[in-house]
Parts: C-alpha cells; sequence; structure tokens
C-alpha cells in the first residue's frame, strides 16, 4: 500500500515536472524544431516576430485577421476576446506565470494561427513570436 | 422549527427560476470559459451540442478545436451532465424541433422570449458582444443564478 502511494506521488511529481517549463525552454525548444525544418534557420528574431503580432492577414477567417483583434495591441496590456473575456497579457514583464505549459502553448499556436494565417504557424514564426514576448 | 425553514428555503432555491446552475465539471469550464462564459449544458439540447462540439474547428468565426479525448470528455458532460436530467423546471429546450436545433442560445424560443422587452441596438451596443456576455445584466450568472438586476 504504502510503495504504491509512493509510486502514484512520484509519478505525479514525474508529470507535473514534464509540463513545468518556462519562457527560456520553450523558445529553446522551438529552436531546435526551427533548425530541423528550415536548413539556413539561424535564430529568432524580435522584429519578425512583433511583425507577426501586429500584421493584418486575409489568409485567415475573417473575424480575426490578426494577434490583436483580440490581444492588446501592446502585448504589456490586456486584451478581451470577440465574446469579451479578459485575456492576460501576453508580454512575459506584465505576465510572468504565462508560458508555463508547451502542452498550452501549443493548443493556442495551433488554434489562433489557424484562426488569424488561415495555417498552422511553423517553428520559426513560433520562435519569433515568444522572442517578442520574452522582451516585451 | 428553524430546520423546517432552511428546509422550505432549500426547496425554494431549487425550485427558483433564476437558478439555472453552472458549468460544475473542470474541465469544460476550462476549455468553453477560456474563450466566453462558460454556458450551463441545460442551454441547448443535446443535438445542438453535437453540432457545436463536431464543428470547434469553426466555432462562431474562430478555431477552437480540441484534442480527441478532451472532446470527447466535454462533448459527454455536456449532452449527459446530471443538471441535465435533474433540472425539470427550464424551457431553454422547450419548443425546439430536433432538425432545426440552433447553436446560438439567443436563438432558442425561450432565450428569445425572456429577451423580447429588450431591443436588438440595446442588447448589441455599449459592450462588445453583448448577447454572449451574460453576466453584463445577469451579475451573478457565474453563480448560475439569472436573475435580471
Amino acid at each position: 500500500m504504502k510503495s504504491s502511494f509512493f509510486f502514484v506521488a512520484m509519478l505525479c511529481l514525474f508529470t507535473t515536472d514534464l509540463y513545468a517549463i518556462d519562457l527560456d525552454a520553450l523558445i529553446r525548444h522551438y529552436a531546435i524544431k526551427a533548425e530541423k525544418e528550415n536548413p539556413v534557420f539561424s535564430d529568432f528574431d524580435l522584429e519578425r516576430g512583433k511583425n507577426l503580432y501586429s500584421k493584418s492577414f486575409i489568409s485567415g477567417k475573417k473575424d480575426t485577421p490578426s494577434c490583436t483583434t483580440c490581444h492588446s495591441k501592446d502585448p504589456t496590456q490586456i486584451g478581451e476576446t470577440r465574446a469579451g473575456k479578459v485575456i492576460e497579457p501576453m508580454a512575459i514583464s506584465t505576465n510572468p506565470e504565462r508560458y508555463r505549459s508547451l502542452k498550452k502553448v501549443e493548443k493556442w499556436f495551433r488554434r489562433n494561427c489557424k484562426s488569424v494565417l488561415g495555417r498552422e504557424c511553423n517553428a520559426t514564426e513560433k520562435g519569433d513570436f515568444l522572442t517578442f514576448m520574452k522582451n516585451s | 422549527m428553524l430546520f423546517l425553514s432552511c428546509a422550505l428555503l432549500a426547496a425554494y432555491a431549487c425550485a427558483d427560476k433564476n437558478h439555472v446552475g453552472v458549468i460544475n465539471d473542470p474541465e469544460t469550464k476550462e476549455e468553453c470559459g477560456g474563450c466566453h462564459f462558460a454556458f450551463p449544458s441545460t442551454m441547448l439540447p443535446t443535438a445542438s451540442w453535437l453540432e457545436i462540439m463536431q464543428n470547434l474547428d469553426n466555432h462562431f468565426g474562430e478555431d477552437a478545436s480540441l484534442d480527441v479525448r478532451t472532446n470527447q470528455h466535454i462533448t459527454n458532460y455536456l449532452t449527459s451532465s446530471p443538471e441535465r436530467s435533474e433540472d425539470p423546471i427550464f424551457g431553454f429546450t422547450d419548443g425546439i424541433q430536433e432538425k432545426k436545433s440552433p447553436i446560438r442560445i439567443t436563438e432558442t424560443p425561450y432565450w428569445i422570449g425572456k429577451h423580447f422587452h429588450i431591443s436588438e441596438e440595446q442588447l448589441e451596443s455599449g459592450l462588445a458582444g453583448l448577447k454572449a456576455r451574460c453576466t453584463v445584466c445577469h451579475l451573478r450568472a457565474e453563480s448560475g443564478i439569472f436573475r435580471y438586476e
């Protein structure tokens, strides 16, 4: 009984640890993926990330042309979903609790890139975006 | 006597027509409530929830898709949560034909009947997406109470 409790406790600890992550670790994760996707990849670029965040696209869904449709134009500020729910800031400087789970980050990139760009983002775009958020 | 009063009060609270209920499943609450007010499962018939959950990649103009396991879990909750069978008072699903099941709660005859005195302009003006924001007028909606306050 005692040993099974210990096993479950260790499993929980391991599972929690697996998802406990920070922004730097996420950026490293996408750098590895970007190198695999693109042989000439050198590094992430803050300006490219900023541009991706602010740019309006016509390839996605018409109600969400840009990240800034729901997130504030200034990522240090709160945003609002189209249904009126507050979105906490994207910038790590004003929201240090963000970017703690790769699973969650991947879920939102998948959905929101499809909504805004009409396709999934590649690893370079994800890394650029996160680099912008790290420095905002 | 005190016990009887409490019992009567409790019975009254249960029968309160303004107490619609809340989403009790943490995963459903987190996923639905991430973008909008987590509408109680009693507000739409099963056919509507199935239609919504099968088309999350285009959810009112946005991609809100979920992994298969989460989708299945939430679908099960929305269509067979205990609150749905324990809620004989409400008429949200009354008058809805299965083949014409709306995916917007604001298109159910019950919702329209309850809000007929408010003009479309009033509903849509002032705060963006007001129709979807129950909490603007129903201050205790997060607790499942939909009295106009």
